[in-house]
């Protein structure tokens, strides 16, 4: 039994639950949005395309996010060049775009391997994790999580009916850039705690898992939040005892999370389903 | 002139190489058509999931003494079946379903790797052993891509009317479930057949480049093929070349390639690239079906 | 854009004092693609009416509407409402904009409530917690569509004619002086059809401007007493005994409309020798009663 609560005492561990827990809550919020609309390319997009940045960024000694926020302004500028010139479909011009990005990361790595840890890249390591790259990601998740408690109202609006947004006098695009800015920065956060790969989870699981819960956007918020929070600190404690693959467990969990609710959710569950469906053929 | 000699006719000497520059072939040819077809259908992100989901299947062979191969076969398929059934009985969108179900067993499957096996070949699998593949490897890989280019190739009406008017294909007569499942095994088998090339984390770019740059210049659908699979199998052997000189992974040498050449076609495509645009010429343009 | 009335200061501007108005003025749209919308199109509105927006798909109303609610730019002309440009009438909350059905993601998790509460937001402060008023309105926008019970449900749930009336609500409860109402009778049952008609009744009573595009012609002469006809233009804008003739729509659909000409002997078994024209878009067919047709009262009856 008292090996259970081991992780605790070590400094290492709680600074890797807290960050965890920070950034899952944080990217739980955004996933609310990105799940409704379906952006999971877009989101795993942008996890691939900021790795050759930070591997640039850990090569010349600066701090890792900023690396991997140059990378993504980089790569959204080059979709947008791209879209405006072809016929090519949106899905394959990110899908080009980001895979290019990552595979330059890639060989950067490859290249001068001494200089950065790939696995860390691509599979976090927050268990590891430096002061000052744990530094970089309080901060950014804390700011996000700022920006979003004051805004998230008036992005529901504008990802719901974008014509009346615009009729009670709110700018869709410059709430559109803002929402893409602080994903393109959560999932730089994110980066530290499941890697390049699989930062995508982090930012559309938690939210589909609320949205079998209930029908009221506020409380999807809510308990997306809670389960981001929780399952990203319980994977990191979890991940003590596995002795790595800290992301791996992390996203195992809400996924189980999410087929829990798929089955059991007790109005848009599968289960409740079923039961509805027999009721109706039981009628006289 | 001997500079092109020593570059690629030197280190042909080696075994090694020979079967290196078979498998980029054969990857390359059948990664090329069935990207031709996920391009039109706007299949990126499915080509994106099933990539990643056939790790689980691989760990799991492993643990079985299975062959690797059928083992993400497995895998792939099970993930575009529960992504159907989970988007079937909920209203979550089945772009989100898709990333859930990749990652989720991306996730799990990293979660038993580490339980299992030392590091080396993890990042085999992850990032593809071009220059380390074995004669038996090489078997495999042409056994998978040939059924798969053959079916493909057979088919390849059926598929395309399938791409850009399923109602119509409906319409027609043609059995629309079976040539949407039929296309997923299909692109399961490619992605199995290019593990070893570019390893599960490229894949997809393999699925998506070759037939965007077809796309951008030809007009008819033979041509994309023709175009992508040229641009496939040009890339992976000059790729797999240069990566043996500067002594680096060969899958990023590879898709980095096939990006430039991209980049190219954008820039100089006789009727729809930039160049021709810039100069005053304003064509016709292809236009991709609408999404299904 | 020149403001219609003099220098007023601000308070004058509050909402019940504001005289709903509509000015488009030479307003040409271009897609960057190269096709061009609209074209020179110029009409006036002002408050206490209702206006047909009439028009085939792709003639330009749904550029129109964008072009009021400051989606698009004109490359030139301009939309003056109320006197102000578009974007300071829209921060006023002046405009509201009921959608069609197609462009509602009805899966969004929202209650009936949520939606209506969101027209409010214009009104809200930096935080957007809804003040007392705000509820009251919202609750008096429910009872006024019949939707008081529904509050609490998911907007999926509803019937097509429930959920026309909860984004009635919202326009409602945004105290919106002009209500753009997009395709309003698409999908909805009879009963909610006459509750709507009552409803934008009421309002043009209390003096708002009412602009609803609708290719249900049919109903346009029954209770909209303006129309505007657009084809890539205005073809004609004015009263709508005056505007909505037969000619004029057959300007300004071209060929699209379905034509039955019966007249005479065919027809009925009277003196009555008009001829009747029906036009239909495939909704609800305007009948007209026109010029008498060729004198056929020497030839025998025919047996129906």
């Amino acid at each position: 039994m008292i090996e259970l609560l081991a992780p605790f005492e070590y400094d290492y561990m709680v600074k890797a639950m807290w960050v965890s827990g920070l950034v899952g809550a944080v990217c739980a919020f955004l996933s609310a949005y990105l799940m409704l609309k379906g952006w999971s390319l877009v989101g795993d997009a942008l996890g691939h395309a900021v790795v050759p940045g930070v591997a640039g960024a850990y090569m010349l000694g600066l701090p890792y996010s900023v690396g991997a926020f140059f990378a993504g302004i980089l790569a959204a500028l080059s979709m947008v060049l791209v879209r405006q010139r072809t016929k090519l479909r949106e899905d394959a011009i990110i899908g080009i775009i980001f895979t290019s990005f990552f595979a330059l990361g890639l060989l950067m790595v490859s290249l001068w391997p001494a200089s950065v840890n790939i696995q860390s890249i691509i599979m976090g390591n927050v268990l590891g994790i430096s002061d000052a790259d744990a530094l970089q990601v309080v901060i950014i998740a804390l700011v996000s999580l700022a920006i979003l408690i004051l805004k998230w109202q008036d992005l529901m609006l504008v990802f719901f009916d974008e014509s009346h947004a615009r009729t009670v006098g709110l700018n869709p695009l410059m709430l559109q850039v803002l929402f893409f800015t602080l994903l393109a920065a959560c999932i730089v956060a994110a980066l530290q705690t499941v890697g390049a790969i699989l930062v995508i989870a982090m930012v559309i699981t938690p939210g589909a898992t609320a949205y079998l819960l209930t029908d009221r956007f506020r409380t999807l918020l809510l308990l997306s939040v809670g389960f981001g929070a929780v399952t990203a600190a319980s994977g990191a404690y979890i991940s003590f005892f596995l002795d790595g693959a800290t992301g791996g467990v992390i996203v195992s969990l809400q996924t189980a999370l999410f087929l829990l609710a798929f089955f059991l959710a007790p109005k848009h569950g599968r289960l409740a389903a079923r039961r509805r469906a027999t009721e109706v053929e039981e009628l006289p | 002139m001997s500079a092109l000699w020593s570059f690629f006719v030197e280190p042909f000497a080696y075994d090694f190489m020979q079967r290196a520059v078979l498998v980029a072939v054969l990857v390359g040819a059948v990664s090329a058509a069935l990207s031709c077809f996920l391009v039109l259908k706007g299949w990126s992100l499915m080509g994106d999931a099933i990539s990643h989901a056939v790790l689980p299947g691989i760990v799991l062979a492993f643990l079985l003494g299975l062959p690797l191969a059928l083992g993400a076969f497995a895998a792939g398929l099970f993930s575009a079946l529960a992504t159907g059934y989970l988007k079937e009985h909920s209203r979550v969108k089945e772009d989100t379903v898709l990333g859930i179900v990749f990652s989720g067993m991306f996730a799990v499957g990293l979660v038993m790797f580490v339980k299992v096996e030392t590091e080396q070949h993890l990042t085999h699998i992850l990032f593809g052993n071009m220059l380390g593949v074995t004669a038996a490897d090489v078997l495999e890989t042409a056994i998978v891509a040939g059924i798969t280019l053959l079916v493909v190739l057979l088919k390849r009406r059926d598929f395309v009317l399938y791409a850009f008017d399923p109602q119509q294909a409906r319409v027609m007569g043609l059995n629309v479930r079976l040539l949407h499942y039929g296309l997923l095994v299909l692109l399961s088998l490619t992605v199995v057949a290019s593990l070893q090339a570019v390893g599960i984390i490229l894949v997809v770019a393999m699925l998506i480049a070759p037939g965007a740059t077809g796309f951008l210049v030809t007009r008819t659908f033979g041509r994309m093929l023709a175009v992508a699979m040229a641009v496939a199998i040009g890339s992976s052997l000059l790729g797999t070349f240069v990566s043996f000189h500067i002594d680096a992974a060969t899958g990023p040498c590879i898709v980095l390639i096939q990006t430039a050449v991209f980049l190219l076609a954008l820039f100089f495509a006789p009727r729809t690239g930039l160049l021709m645009r810039r100069l005053g010429h304003v064509p016709e343009l292809p236009s991709a079906p609408s999404r299904q | 854009m020149t403001r219609l009335s003099p220098e007023v200061p601000d308070e004058a501007w509050r909402l019940d004092r504001v005289r709903p108005a509509l000015e488009v003025n030479d307003v040409t749209v271009a897609y960057p693609n190269g096709t061009v919308a609209l074209r020179n199109a110029s009409f006036r509105l002002a408050g206490g009416t209702i206006a047909g927006l009439v028009g085939v798909n792709g003639s330009g109303k749904s550029t129109l509407f964008k072009a009021i609610m400051g989606f698009v730019t004109p490359a030139r002309g301009s939309v003056g409402i109320a006197g102000m440009a578009v974007p300071e009438a829209l921060k006023r909350s002046l405009v509201s904009y009921v959608p069609q059905s197609e462009e509602v993601d009805w899966d969004f998790p929202v209650l009936v409530e949520d939606v209506v509460t969101m027209g409010r937001y214009g009104h809200m402060g930096f935080f957007r917690i809804p003040s007392a008023r705000d509820k009251q309105l919202v609750a008096e926008a429910l009872e006024r569509v019949g939707m008081s019970d529904f509050r609490k449900r998911q907007i999926g749930e509803l019937s097509g004619g429930q959920k026309k009336r909860v984004f009635l609500a919202r326009a409602l409860a945004q105290e919106g002086r002009i209500i753009l109402l997009d395709e309003p009778f698409t999908g909805v049952d009879v009963k909610t059809e006459q509750a709507i008609v009552e409803l934008l009744r009421e309002l043009r009573a209390s003096g708002h401007l009412v602009l609803v595009s609708t290719h249900n012609l049919g109903s346009v002469p029954e209770f909209c007493d303006q129309v505007v006809l657009v084809n890539r233009t205005i073809l004609a804008a004015g009263p709508t005994a005056e505007v909505f003739t037969q000619a004029n729509l057959e300007r300004a659909f071209g060929g699209v409309l379905r034509h039955f000409h019966l007249e005479g002997a065919d027809l009925h078994d009277d003196s009555d020798r008009r001829r009747v024209t029906v036009l239909t878009d495939d909704e609800r067919p305007v009948v007209f009663y026109g010029e008498p047709g060729p004198d056929r009262s020497d030839e025998p009856e025919r047996d129906r």
